[in-house]
């Protein structure tokens, strides 16, 4: 249930957000004509995306990812409480095997994060059952073996066990834990100061410090480690080569597998868009290569090709060719038929007709072609890095995921999403540039 | 200047299952050069495919069209065509419309500039050479289409519902230009229209086809074309003549769709 606390948040953050700002601030988001629209449910052309609203979505999810590391842009009166970092102690009694029973003091203390901390000193006290002193570190919890310092008599092995935590009756006794009724008796869990006290199957105390709401770095750093993270690397490099390497050569390999891609499957799918023997010859082959995904090509591509550049080439190769040779093909099926009889009426011959009439025409569906392919291309080559690769922005978050650097994972992910981002931006300018009469024919 | 004979044109489409349709049986007409004829008729009487023939995109089962004697076995620039909306190329402007069939050609650059600024003067559309296929109306495109076909100089002109898709002014507006057109290159030009006033208007000869199989059915003389050029057209429908001929055809019509379609009885 816990786990659901920061979605609860963020829906509570919508809902409250859209209050506040359509009930109480609000001005007309609609304006022009669809601000005199008096029906616009319904209407998708009256609908536009609320500024305000991104604005503030995106400020959620930082601040979310905020509250939830403690990090020091979000200030600390918002922090989710964290972990507890201090030291605390209870009492606990053992029972040896003949009924004999001594009290004993666990003293414990929770080193900071990222710190190793120290072992309380402790006094080791009277009785059999000596005091205990652990050092717990931040988010875990520990199991702690009362019995080592304590005397003869005292030890599990002799038989002895807790049969009182902090005051709380215990009753489990671990050498009855393999009988055939042992799980009716759960065992113990007690409540002390900042921490909840419980015994092992083999009757060692596991003290779990309160670990609060926090994430801890390791699975979510604070957004602040994610930036100098980036700085860092694109200072120092990760693994042998610079950020700008590991994302250039990813993005190399994209752009040389469309290119070759292209090569190939735009003239391929304009002979399949023209000629009856090459669409008979090679439609049994793109309909089935076209739904099978690049990334289910990965294992035979490494053993044709190996793991270095030529495979993931390759690779991206086959992932833009039927996209590109799908779209040439649409291109030249798309022509209006009266467009191709004016020219021929005109007197064009065959060859004018392919470059005045059926080149231009296809055009668009190219662009678009294009666009898919080079979405396709690099989210391939970022599975491809991860499967296997020295250089490369997928490689870059598998290696860090193996040594848990969440942070540069995260950097990684977010790089990997401005660029794919950047990429459809520029086709699509590319396209606005180069195709003006698209969908206006 | 050319004559057209089109000679005992039959065509058959093969249905996949056995089933062939006769889309036209024995069509016979003879065009002398100059001639303006309009060609009117039913949904599936076979005009456009008649059309195509002669235009040379079908070959026909039997019978031929000829073109001063030769017969025609493709298209050629010799027979231009004027399609509905759509067939302008968005890709380039007016101008390079225009002079897509010369520079096919290879005509030299001085040559065919000078016809594609004549014939957008003719057209009126010289202040928008430049201006890209898109950001034009429908109207527009049309006059650019005529442009674009006469700028080749072809023989004869094939017109397939060339103003089917304008709004009624401009219908009228553009009637007027092709007849001007027609009176001034004297270019032999066959038209497929669905309207009747339209027919009657720019038709110098007017052939009502039947459907099933496609045939002629009438063949009609109008002085409407003739007396059109440079008139008003609306004086024309004054003509005492206009209106019986128009409710004649548009009977005759309306008897073959009702063949076709079943009688509908009309509440009164």
């Amino acid at each position: 249930m816990t786990s659901m606390v920061p979605f609860l948040i963020y829906l509570a953050i919508f809902a409250a957000s859209y209050l506040v700002v359509n009930k109480a601030i609000r001005r007309a988001v609609r304006t022009g004509l669809a601000a005199r629209k008096t029906v616009t449910f319904g209407d998708e052309s009256a609908v536009v995306p609320d500024r305000a609203a991104s604005v503030i979505s995106i400020v959620t999810l930082f601040l979310l990812w905020g509250i939830f590391t403690g990090s020091a842009l979000v200030p600390a009166f918002l922090h989710m409480p964290g972990p507890y970092i201090g030291g605390g102690r209870f009492t606990y009694v053992v029972e040896d095997r003949d009924g004999r029973r001594d009290e004993a003091t666990v003293f414990w203390r929770v080193a900071a994060p990222g710190e190793k901390g120290e072992k309380p000193e402790i006094d080791p006290g009277e009785g059999p059952a000596k005091n205990d002193a652990i050092v717990i570190r931040a988010y875990r919890s520990a199991q702690l073996s009362w019995d080592r310092n304590d005397e003869d008599g005292f030890r599990r092995k002799a038989g002895a066990r807790i049969i009182e935590i902090a005051g709380v009756p215990v009753d489990y006794d671990p050498a009855r834990r393999g009988e055939a009724d042992a799980s009716d008796r759960p065992k113990p869990v007690v409540e002390v100061e900042n921490a909840t006290v419980t015994l092992s199957d083999k009757g060692a105390l596991i003290i779990t410090p309160y670990t609060g709401w926090q994430m801890e770095p390791i699975w979510l750093p604070p957004p602040e480690d994610v930036v100098k993270r980036l700085f860092d690397i694109a200072s120092e490099g990760f693994r042998g080569a610079t950020l700008w390497e590991h994302l250039g050569f990813s993005l190399m390999r994209v752009v040389v597998g469309f290119f070759f891609g292209s090569l190939v499957g735009i003239p391929l799918g304009y002979a399949m868009g023209l000629s009856n023997w090459f669409r008979g010859w090679f439609d049994p082959i793109v309909e089935f290569m076209r739904p099978v995904p690049p990334l289910a090509l990965i294992p035979l591509v490494i053993i044709w090709a190996g793991i270095g550049e030529l495979g993931k080439i390759v690779l991206l190769f086959l992932a833009a060719l039927w996209i590109m040779a799908i779209a040439a093909r649409s291109g030249v099926s798309g022509v209006r038929i009266s467009k191709v009889h004016a020219a021929y009426s005109l007197g064009a011959s065959k060859s004018q007709i392919m470059r005045h009439v059926i080149v231009p025409n296809s055009l668009p569906e190219l662009f678009t072609g294009a666009r898919v392919a080079m979405g396709v291309c690099w989210g391939t080559v970022v599975a491809a890095e991860l499967v296997a690769a020295e250089k490369g922005a997928g490689m870059m978050i598998m290696v860090a995921s193996k040594f848990q650097n969440t942070d540069i994972v995260i950097m990684g992910i977010i790089l990997i999403g401005v660029i794919g981002f950047g990429i459809d931006i520029l086709m699509r300018w590319l396209e606005r540039r180069l195709v003006p009469w698209k969908g206006k024919g | 200047m050319a004559e057209l004979s089109i000679e005992n044109v039959s065509m058959r489409f093969d249905l996949p299952g056995g089933t062939s349709i006769q889309a036209l049986k024995d069509v016979t007409l003879h065009l002398k050069a100059g001639e303006l004829m309009s060609v009117l008729g039913p949904s599936g009487c076979g005009k456009t495919t008649l059309l195509n023939i002669v235009a040379g995109f079908l070959a026909p089962t039997e019978g031929r069209v000829a073109i001063n004697g030769r017969t025609v076995t493709g298209p050629g620039p010799e027979r231009g065509m004027v399609f509905q909306q759509g067939a302008l190329f968005e890709w380039m402007n007016v101008r390079e419309n225009v002079s897509f069939g010369p520079r096919m050609k290879g005509m030299p650059k001085a040559e065919m500039q000078q016809i594609v600024e004549h014939l957008l003067d003719v057209v009126g559309l010289a202040d928008f050479k430049d201006k890209a296929i898109y950001e034009l109306s429908g109207g527009m495109q049309q006059r650019v289409a005529l442009a674009r076909c006469l700028a080749n100089d072809p023989d004869v002109i094939l017109m397939d519902e060339p103003l089917g898709a304008l709004d009624a002014l401009t219908r009228e507006k553009m009637q007027s230009l092709v007849l001007r057109l027609w009176k001034e290159t004297g270019k032999t030009i066959i038209l497929i229209t669905h309207s009747v006033e339209e027919a009657l208007l720019l038709g110098e000869r007017l052939i009502v086809m039947a459907p099933r199989p496609g045939r002629i059915h009438r063949e009609y003389r109008l002085p409407f074309a003739d007396l059109g050029v440079g008139a008003d057209l609306r004086e024309i429908k004054k003509h005492p003549d206009y209106d019986p001929t128009r409710e004649e055809i548009l009977n005759m019509i309306w008897n073959m769709e009702e063949e076709i379609m079943g009688r509908t009885e009309v509440a009164t």
